[in-house]
């Protein structure tokens, strides 16, 4: 008698896989922030893992320490009544916390920071109304995979469910937008949540956890004791890609006459670039990079033929299109790559490596599935294709290329002037790239500048480039650069955001003013909330519904952003002329000793292109408006 | 749209039940029933899912469940390995007149009275979902008052234990 069979091979290998292979030493200067993977892997809590014996405190003594055996260093967050018994002993601590002037931007700025650095990135609000302000940043957090742990207090566990002041039930407006979530009403359970907590949201796919802690389990007494024990059983992450589907794979890439590495946000979370150049050297074939994975292969490297999606290049979506073989690494079928699902890369098969079973098969079907990090199954599957090549010959991709790279040289990415006279924004965003150089990060908000910053700015390493990718949060660009800038105080750190993204969460320009954050601010101050101009444009005959904003060219300009700066003790400048560029931008780099705020002034009627209109194949994709590239015959 | 019954092995945590069950409401996933008590192991606890979805969308309802940090772990029971049954209770209209046809009726069924009145009787009646839709038809003409039923429980034939294999693996 059988007793009922578990319903898919991946699905068994996610909850009933033994201990993780210890991933290799990573290599610091390759990739330097792997070194946290490597502390995991010795055991699930993160830190040093100091030994403390039983000593008594309280729980926000707790709560702080945990922090620091956890080896947090920088924490951003706003006080308030339910978790001001917390903020009390951190005052005391070496950890440095960032005072923010919103919640919100507490939490962008801790996911920046856990962006460039690899780590977990840290944020604290009280309850009620701080919490719910952290919302937008945990969601955002949660579809861009970003490792985060949000801590917010909670009134006192008796007055729990009374409607209390600034009772809110977090954990239950979180759940469906967090990785998960502790209510902590029992002070002595404060270590092992933390310690489980920066475990959940480091490992496996990153994402993030809240940890709502009551007032009472504050202030009360409790016996602290380092390191916990970390008892998730239902919380096994595989690392480890399945031996016989990485040979799988292999043979597929070597039978493959258009293969293409649809590489995603995945590879960069996993450090594994160094890896990725490696089999896509050896393969041979072209590499795209998604929204989320720029950089994580050279932009410069003749095998990268561009960004895919929506507003990627013609040479990466028809890739994809006409490709037979996906090489999917860390990547999730995004509709924004894809256009229409039925219609997206018809004629290829599909290997999908990912750390998130649920996204295997989510909504491509995988021909070859593969579970577990890139970062291991990459390497494997170099190994693998070396061996198949060896056996059965290297494929020659001689005519795809060729195909590939007349796309390339016959719709490079580029703009036409405005016929207004005003400046270019493309041009504005692709200076600040060229004069920043690869060794900047560049950070965004939401919309045509978004778009345009992923596009212009040459890309040659990860974590550089940091956006709102899966929840297009407008507001994202200031905050995050500021996290951005904390964790990695020796890169020069630009937020080329939109006049519109820009007037969402600009007080943290008085954060990084008096905390010396000094980020660089952009503003491609086009006047209107662009992106949406631009499909009113398109799709609604030029109807501009709400979408002015008074802030560019011949208006009232409210808020004068440069004003508006100074007033928050940033250098600030206008630039409204072609000529006037290179010269503000100059005078940006060279200013250190405070934040840097540039309002450029440029038009409105700018759009991005290419183009795959919403709702229609790839295939269709336009160059400008209403021009779609002439494809050979044969395909 | 096929029927799938899904045993959860969940931790026994403040929320859980409500993970579940909105995940199933954020991804539109349809649950048909949904049964959720305490198992032999302290700390354990186990639901019975009854889910309508076909091949691709039960793959993807098992790997969100998953997802879940206190879902340790999932089996599906299919008809032919497993032992599943519903629990009902059923006021019927019965005075002194029909209430000999009544319990007739629920004595083939092998359900029993649980109470009497003088106008109605509650009967009691477990088992497979489409003995139960018999019953009720059965009982129908002679004025069905009140329906309170159970979601589907299921447990696999045989000796093996699911949270027995659970706990080893983990």
């Amino acid at each position: 008698m059988s007793k009922g069979s578990p319903i898919s091979p991946s699905l068994m290998a996610t909850k009933s896989a033994g201990a993780p292979k210890a991933p290799e030493r990573a290599d610091r200067t390759a990739d330097h922030a792997a070194v946290v993977t490597d502390l995991a892997a010795v055991s699930p809590v993160l830190g040093p893992n100091n030994v403390v014996p039983p000593t008594v405190m309280t729980g926000s003594e707790a709560i702080v320490r945990s922090l620091e055996e956890l080896g947090v260093d920088d924490i951003f967050g706003l006080p308030g009544g339910a978790i001001l018994p917390t903020y009390d002993p951190l005052m005391a601590s070496s950890m440095n916390h960032v005072l923010v002037r919103h919640e919100q931007g507490a939490g962008h700025a801790a996911q920046g920071y856990a962006m460039v650095t690899g780590r977990v990135g840290v944020c604290i609000a009280t309850s009620g109304p701080g919490a719910t302000n952290l919302v937008t940043a945990i969601m955002d957090a949660h579809m861009d995979s970003v490792p985060l742990v949000a801590i917010t207090g909670q009134v006192s566990s008796g007055v729990i469910g009374t409607d209390a002041f600034q009772e809110a039930d977090i954990v239950g407006i979180t759940m469906p937008i967090t990785k998960h979530s502790f209510l902590v009403t029992d002070p002595n359970d404060i270590p092992h949540v933390m310690a489980e907590a920066f475990h959940l949201a480091s490992t496996g796919r990153p994402g993030p956890v809240l940890v709502d802690v009551a007032k009472d389990a504050q202030q009360g007494q409790m016996t602290f004791s380092w390191p916990p024990k970390i008892d998730l059983p239902g919380y096994r992450p595989v690392t480890r890609g399945h031996n016989k589907q990485v040979r799988e794979a292999a043979k597929l890439i070597a039978a493959a006459s258009k293969p293409v590495l649809y590489v995603g946000g995945g590879v960069v979370k996993a450090h594994a670039s160094a890896e990725l150049r490696e089999l896509a050297e050896l393969t041979g074939a072209p590499v795209v990079t998604t929204l989320m994975a720029r950089g994580v292969f050279p932009d410069s490297h003749p095998q990268h033929v561009g960004m895919p999606g929506m507003h990627g290049t013609v040479s990466a979506v028809t890739a994809l299109q006409q490709s037979d073989l996906l090489i999917t690494l860390g990547a999730r079928f995004d509709d924004r790559v894809t256009g229409i699902l039925k219609s997206f890369a018809p004629n290829a098969k599909v290997i999908h490596a990912d750390i998130d079973p649920a996204e295997i098969s989510k909504n491509r079907t995988a021909d070859v599935p593969i579970v577990g990090s890139v970062k291991e199954i990459i390497p494997e599957l170099t190994e693998a294709v070396r061996s198949q090549f060896e056996a059965s010959g290297t494929p020659d991709l001689t005519t795809w290329w060729a195909f590939l790279n007349n796309l390339k040289e016959t719709y490079p990415l580029g703009w036409t002037e405005p016929e207004d006279g005003l400046t270019a924004p493309q041009r504005v965003i692709s200076r600040i790239g060229a004069l920043t150089g690869p060794e900047g990060i560049y950070v965004a908000g939401v919309g045509q500048h978004q778009m345009w910053a992923a596009q212009f700015i040459k890309y040659e390493r990860p974590h550089a480039w940091l956006n709102s990718g899966g929840a297009g949060t407008m507001g994202y660009a200031v905050p995050a650069a500021m996290g951005a800038k904390v964790g990695e105080p020796d890169r020069v750190v630009w937020a080329i955001d939109g006049d519109g993204c820009f007037q969402m969460t600009n007080q943290e320009l008085a954060t990084c003013a008096i905390n010396k954050i000094p980020i660089k601010v952009a503003i491609i101050n086009n006047s209107s909330l662009g992106m949406v101009r631009q499909w009113q444009t398109l799709f609604y005959e030029g109807r501009y519904s709400n979408t002015d904003l008074n802030t560019g060219h011949e208006t009232v300009r409210i808020p004068d952003f440069v004003k508006l700066a100074d007033a928050y003790g940033c250098a600030s400048f206008r630039c409204e002329r072609d000529e006037d560029i290179d010269a503000t931008i100059q005078k940006a780099l060279e200013i250190n000793d405070r934040p840097v705020v540039i309002d450029f002034v440029v038009s409105p009627d700018s759009m991005v292109w290419p183009m795959v209109p919403a709702g229609v194949s790839n295939d269709q994709i336009q160059v400008a408006r209403n021009m779609t590239p002439e494809w050979e015959e044969e395909d | 749209m096929t029927r799938h019954t899904l045993s959860v092995l969940v931790e026994d945590k403040p929320g859980v039940l409500t993970r579940v069950a909105s995940l199933f409401a954020r991804r539109a996933f349809n649950i048909n029933s949904l049964a959720v008590g305490p198992t032999e192991v302290p700390g354990m606890s186990r639901m019975t899912v009854v889910v309508d979805a076909d091949g691709e969308l039960i793959e993807q309802v098992t790997k969100q469940l998953n997802k879940l940090v206190n879902v340790i772990k999932i089996v599906e029971l299919t008809p032919e390995s497993s032992v599943q049954r519903d629990h009902i209770l059923v006021k019927v209209r019965a005075d002194a007149a029909t209430r000999l046809q009544v319990t007739q009726a629920a004595d083939l069924f092998r359900a029993s009275v649980v109470d009497v009145s003088t106008d109605s009787v509650v009967i009691e009646a477990t088992g497979h979902p489409e003995k139960l839709t018999a019953l009720l038809s059965v009982l129908e003409p002679f004025g069905i008052r009140e329906i309170v039923q159970s979601g589907t429980l299921a447990v696999g034939r045989g000796s093996r234990s699911m949270s027995d294999r659970a706990l080893r693996s983990a």
